[in-house]
């Protein structure tokens, strides 16, 4: 798609804020709404606007599939991880409230933890795929 | 949500029907079309309308997801698996008298379910009277998040949620089985083995 100037100029402009806003969702999930799983497909899809438009060489060079395979795991891992760790400080499996001596405090920590590991699986995910099947002939 | 929301006014009446009326036109246009770009893209507007129709329900976090996925992602997707096959679909030359008649007859059924279905927004629904006053009442104080619906998702019923990250997750690795991308990566491009 090099020749289409005003796609190009248009993107560039609207990727930043798009990958910013990701970020924006995903940290004011436990405000407003949204969460990990929107920021997460947001973020994907400032991945995906860059390689629809510059072509999927650009989002490999920024996002290499095997990198993003094992920001995958590490995002379900995460989730799990924090599950696991509620059990090791003495509560059940995802019971956020062991994390803290206030059980509040607690559940607040472990619903940001786990939302991270949510928005990086699915950004990391989307994007894989979108990379598989945009290459894939 | 809104405490100043009374009855519906006629105004959110047809605001409703006419989002109802696109809606139906939008998945009979679906399903009619044999161009499958055409349908992606009309798919897509479905998904659309689906997410303003959220908002209208007071579903903000669904109507994010809604836009942002069916409206967003799922649309490039579809229209990347048609660049990789064809453009048009195969015309069945047998009428689908059957097919036809079992999703009629499945689709009724469902219909008459809905007739036991409590009316909507009723406050007396078993919905609204099991775990959904408690979280109401003591989300905000007993997880310290004050978006009720993110309270829901990933603390009360943090396990669903995780089992959905598995789906996502696995849905990944299906695709790269089958694609097999990352394999190719490294036979093509002995660069990025660091």
């Amino acid at each position: 798609m090099t020749e289409h100037l005003v796609l190009r100029v248009v993107s560039k402009l609207l990727i930043p804020p798009i990958l910013l806003f990701a970020l924006y969702v995903q940290m004011h999930g436990d405000y407003g709404p949204g969460g990990g799983f929107q920021a997460g497909v947001i973020f994907a899809a400032g991945l995906i606007l860059y390689g629809l438009v510059f072509g999927t060489e650009a989002v490999r060079s920024v996002a290499p599939p095997r990198l993003l395979v094992i920001i995958a795991c590490l995002g379900l891992l995460l989730y799990a991880g924090v599950g696991v760790a509620n059990m090791i400080a003495g509560g059940a499996f995802l019971e956020y409230g062991a994390l803290s001596a206030d059980a509040t405090h607690g559940n607040h920590v472990g619903i940001i933890i786990i939302e991270i590991g949510v928005g990086v699986a699915v950004a990391a995910v989307m994007t894989v795929i979108f990379t598989a099947l945009a290459e894939w002939r | 949500m809104d405490p100043q929301a009374e009855g519906p006014r006629a105004i959110d009446i047809y605001v409703d029907i006419l989002l109802l009326v696109l809606l139906v036109a939008a998945a009979l246009v679906v399903v009619t079309l044999r161009n499958l770009l055409a349908a992606a893209l009309v798919l897509g507007i479905y998904s659309l309308i689906m997410a303003v129709l959220w908002v209208v329900l007071d579903a903000v976090d669904v109507a994010f997801t809604e836009a942002a996925v069916g409206a967003g992602v799922t649309t490039v997707f579809m229209l990347l698996a048609i660049a990789a096959t064809g453009r048009h679909e195969k015309i069945a030359h047998r009428r689908p008298w059957l097919p036809i008649l079992a999703s009629l007859a499945v689709g009724g059924l469902l219909v008459y379910g809905t007739l036991d279905l409590p009316a909507f927004g009723d406050a007396q629904a078993p919905a609204q009277q099991h775990v959904a006053p408690h979280y109401l009442a003591q989300g905000e104080a007993e997880t310290g998040v004050p978006n009720i619906v993110t309270a829901v998702l990933a603390s009360y019923r943090g396990f669903d949620t995780l089992g959905e990250v598995t789906v996502i997750f696995t849905a990944g690795i299906g695709v790269l089985l089958m694609l097999g991308i990352v394999r190719r990566r490294r036979e093509t491009d002995p660069e990025d083995r660091e």
